[in-house]
């Protein structure tokens, strides 16, 4: 209770007390056991896509990292849902035509907006927990994407697909793309007065409140934030895949909430940081690579993925010293 | 005399080895540090049975790391911790100190929030157990209030987190007086009366007497030095981490154990405090008290100190929420920006995770940010002027907050207030673990704040504190009794009107 951080420490030793840095530790090493299987083979190639892939779960991650800092209980379920209604709309608005990308974008966007809203209302004026909101919330949204949907076989616009599939020295463009904007984003939570707001309620609401702040301005602008990211994703995976699905958000609820546990954030809410969820999602998806490449059947692959995550939060959790 | 004895022989009672024939706990060469800050160097400490152990010093001064560390959830750096005649540094836990006879009632009060009151004094007993355990741990709750706090209105039902500061620190303390199948030798009350009001506190304080002539030993840590000279057989003044002066309470009077504490004993000037603000102009604050049935209301004018008075829990911080509500939702009730300054710290004021320096300038940030985007260098040197301002004890402020004492961690809150540009400050009983010094700076701050034009709510449970105040209203049930200026405010008038039961007007 009593710990006080040693004023003169190595800057190494500081680097190392990073909540992140496990994350990091772990997806590189996780691919050096893959490229030493394969004899060095498409080293790369794996980084590459890694790159990419994790970018997906990068966009949705920070929202929820964002939602789960602002205190216990908080958590966005409505994910999946929304990028299955954002990527199908946008999809649609754009109907293969290069000129409407932007429209599309921006549709999914506020499609996303429109969830958050409609979340918060269910929490803060029916008063529902928020897991239970957002999951109900996605059960109606689904609802509304089948009906909306079904049988959508539009092709996105080529400009598009090229962008999202596009390198830069062999870089993703994709990838480029959303590290500028979780740039922007660990701005937000770090230096912003909304970001300050979001940690301060995460800590003790009944604290932000007396000192001014707005908890549920700051709480209905993180939902926002949240669906409004998750939006954007649907679009973007829509775009990368050819063509919207329904089920094309399902494995982004579970991986939302283990980037930010990974990661290094808090669950408690309060504590959280942006390069811890890059460090997660590049594990997260290495991981699977990895064992797939020792070819290893499904079922043993989930059991994997399962034992090495738990093992990774052991590891990291000794970093929790900082909590009081 | 560091040799550690095994395991099993911790739980007995003291035999012949005892090194004295009565002391119940020893402390030697005591030492423990928190990174850069040294919290206690080196202190020798005593215990007999039968007494009661007054121990004063300003905050910062160890008092509380040293209380810690005999109730086992600090371990000392160095030296020796002997109880019962037996070694027992090594192995020294929670659970030691408990099967020793040995409790504490600490300042961070230690209930379960979303349990009852029941079930908290059960978590002491494990000995209650199998079936109707609730309702036996409930009879023994109960019956210590009834013993401790005569007409306290607590039941063995009531959820902790719904009970008041105050009431909860009742339970806490009688928690820690309970005896089921244990032993209780030596209770430590860290600053027990912080949170009661002066009736309260009296009762506690003749329990305590009660204990000590039945052969009981009490440490009891107070910033009220006439608690200490009433109540304590013998006083320890700690400074800087040491063990300063100890001498028998009767060689004390007031000014003496200023002295030894090591601040100016500053001669406190009342009334004549200038002509009363009232009378002209509009009051910036007029509200209802939420229970008030007749048409009393609570007003305060620019530039005024108003005290909020009264027993503790008879709707002082409900009042003072009402009006941070009324400025932060636009009405017209209050006309002005508030800030608040929180008493219960842990559930109103800290933010655990952060920093001194953060949880200091969160109310200003706002102000100093442009485009929302924080100032980072504005909000560094706003802290560090309220650091030398207020005397945060502290080599850095960019530390934890939780590595402050309590009463630090008070002066952080101060700052926040203070610090930002709120018109109207309101401050719910805010001097719990202040020590004398800065409760002295702290008053003169808010005379020059006021001075200046700000106006100040100010509930407290310390009756000498009303003396700062330009007008006082007395609350019982939650409605105003009592409406009086400083020229006719007595202690005499204070008590009679959180206790009258038919009201004159």
């Amino acid at each position: 209770m009593n710990t006080v951080a040693a004023p003169t420490r190595s800057p190494l030793a500081r680097f190392a007390t990073r909540p992140w840095i496990w994350s990091f530790i772990g997806a590189l090493a996780v691919w050096v056991a893959t490229i030493v299987f394969t004899g060095g083979k498409g080293a790369g190639e794996i980084l590459s896509v890694a790159l990419t892939f994790s970018s997906f779960f990068v966009i949705v991650g920070v929202g929820q990292m964002f939602v789960i800092t602002t205190g216990p209980g908080n958590v966005d379920l409505s994910i999946p849902a929304n990028i299955a209604l954002s990527g199908a709309l946008a999809m649609i608005l754009m109907d293969g035509s290069n000129g409407m990308i932007l429209a599309g974008l921006v549709a999914a966007v506020l499609c996303g907006v429109a969830i958050g809203c409609f979340n918060y209302i269910l929490i803060r004026t029916l008063q529902i927990p928020p897991i239970i909101a957002t999951l109900s919330a996605s059960f109606i949204i689904q609802s509304i994407a089948i009906a909306y949907g079904r049988g959508l076989k539009i092709k996105p616009p080529p400009l598009l697909t090229d962008l999202v599939q596009a390198h830069i020295l062999s870089v993703p463009l994709l990838a480029l793309f959303v590290l500028a904007l979780s740039v922007g984003l660990a701005f937000v939570l770090n230096r912003t007065l909304y970001g300050r707001a979001v940690t301060a309620v995460g800590q003790n609401p009944r604290a932000a409140e007396l000192a001014g702040i707005s908890v549920g301005r700051t709480r209905f602008l993180t939902y926002v934030l949240s669906a409004a990211l998750a939006g954007l994703c649907g679009a973007m995976l829509a775009a990368f895949s050819g063509g919207a699905s329904l089920n094309m958000g399902e494995e982004y609820l579970l991986a939302s909430i283990a980037v930010v546990v990974i990661g290094g954030s808090s669950v408690a809410g309060g504590d959280s940081n942006v390069p811890g969820i890059w460090g997660a999602s590049l594990f997260m998806y290495l991981l699977v690579t990895m064992l797939n490449t020792f070819g290893v059947g499904a079922g043993v692959r989930l059991v994997a993925t399962g034992v090495i995550i738990i093992a990774v939060i052991t590891i990291a959790g000794g970093k929790s010293s900082g909590r009081g | 005399m560091c040799s550690s004895r095994p395991a099993a022989a911790f739980a007995i009672p003291a035999d012949g080895r005892a090194l004295t024939t009565d002391s119940i706990v020893r402390l030697s060469h005591v030492e423990r540090s928190f990174g850069a800050v040294r919290a206690l160097a080196g202190v020798d400490l005593d215990v007999v049975a039968g007494e009661c152990l007054g121990l004063v010093g300003h905050n910062g001064a160890g008092k509380s790391t040293l209380m810690q560390i005999l109730a086992g959830t600090l371990q000392p750096g160095s030296g020796s911790l002997v109880v019962h005649g037996r070694d027992l540094t090594a192995a020294y836990s929670v659970g030691v100190a408990q099967a020793n006879g040995v409790r504490c009632v600490f300042q961070e009060l230690s209930l379960c929030p979303n349990l009852s009151v029941a079930e908290n004094a059960r978590i002491l007993h494990p000995s209650i157990r199998g079936f109707g355990w609730r309702r036996r741990a409930g009879a023994l709750i109960v019956g210590k209030l009834d013993e401790i706090f005569p007409g306290h209105g607590i039941t063995a039902g009531d959820i902790v987190g719904d009970l008041s500061l105050g009431r909860r620190q009742m339970v806490e303390i009688a928690r820690a007086f309970s005896v089921s199948d244990g032993r209780l030798d030596l209770v430590i009350l860290d600053e027990p009366t912080s949170s009661l009001d002066s009736i309260v506190s009296a009762q506690l304080l003749a329990f305590v007497r009660r204990f000590i002539s039945a052969g009981g030993s009490v440490i009891l840590i107070s910033h009220l030095l006439n608690e200490i000279l009433s109540t304590a057989d013998r006083v320890v003044v700690m400074r800087d981490g040491r063990v300063v002066d100890a001498r028998p309470a009767a060689a004390h009077s007031h000014g003496s154990l200023v002295a030894a504490m090591g601040s100016v004993a500053v001669e406190e000037k009342h009334g004549a405090g200038g002509a009363s603000k009232r009378g002209s102009g509009t009051p910036i604050v007029e509200i209802r008290p939420e229970r008030q049935r007749d048409s009393r209301r609570l007003t305060v004018h620019r530039g005024e100190i108003v005290g909020l008075a009264g027993l503790a829990g008879h709707g002082q911080t409900a009042t003072l929420r009402a009006i941070f509500r009324a400025a932060r939702g636009g009405s017209n009730a209050v006309q002005g920006s508030v800030a608040f300054v929180a008493g219960d710290r842990q559930t109103d004021g800290v933010f655990p995770l952060w920093s001194i320096a953060e949880n200091a300038i969160i109310s200003s940030g706002a102000r100093l940010a442009r485009f929302g985007v924080i100032n980072r260098a504005g909000e560094a040197a706003l802290a560090a002027a309220w650091k030398q301002k207020i005397g945060i004890r502290t080599p850095d402020l960019a530390n934890p907050i939780l590595s402050l004492s309590g009463g630090n961690q008070q002066k952080v809150l101060f700052a926040r207030a203070l610090g930002s540009e709120a018109e109207i400050v309101l401050m719910d009983d805010p001097m719990r673990g202040v020590d004398i010094g800065t409760k002295q700076e702290v008053y003169a701050i808010v005379k020059a704040e006021a001075e200046r034009g700000r106006s100040f709510v100010w509930y407290t449970t310390e009756l000498d504190e009303l003396k700062h105040c330009d007008h006082v209203y007395v609350f019982r049930s939650g409605a105003v009794v009592a409406d009086l200026s400083r020229a006719e405010l007595t202690e005499e008038k204070v008590l009679q009107s959180s206790f009258e039961i038919a009201e004159a007007s």
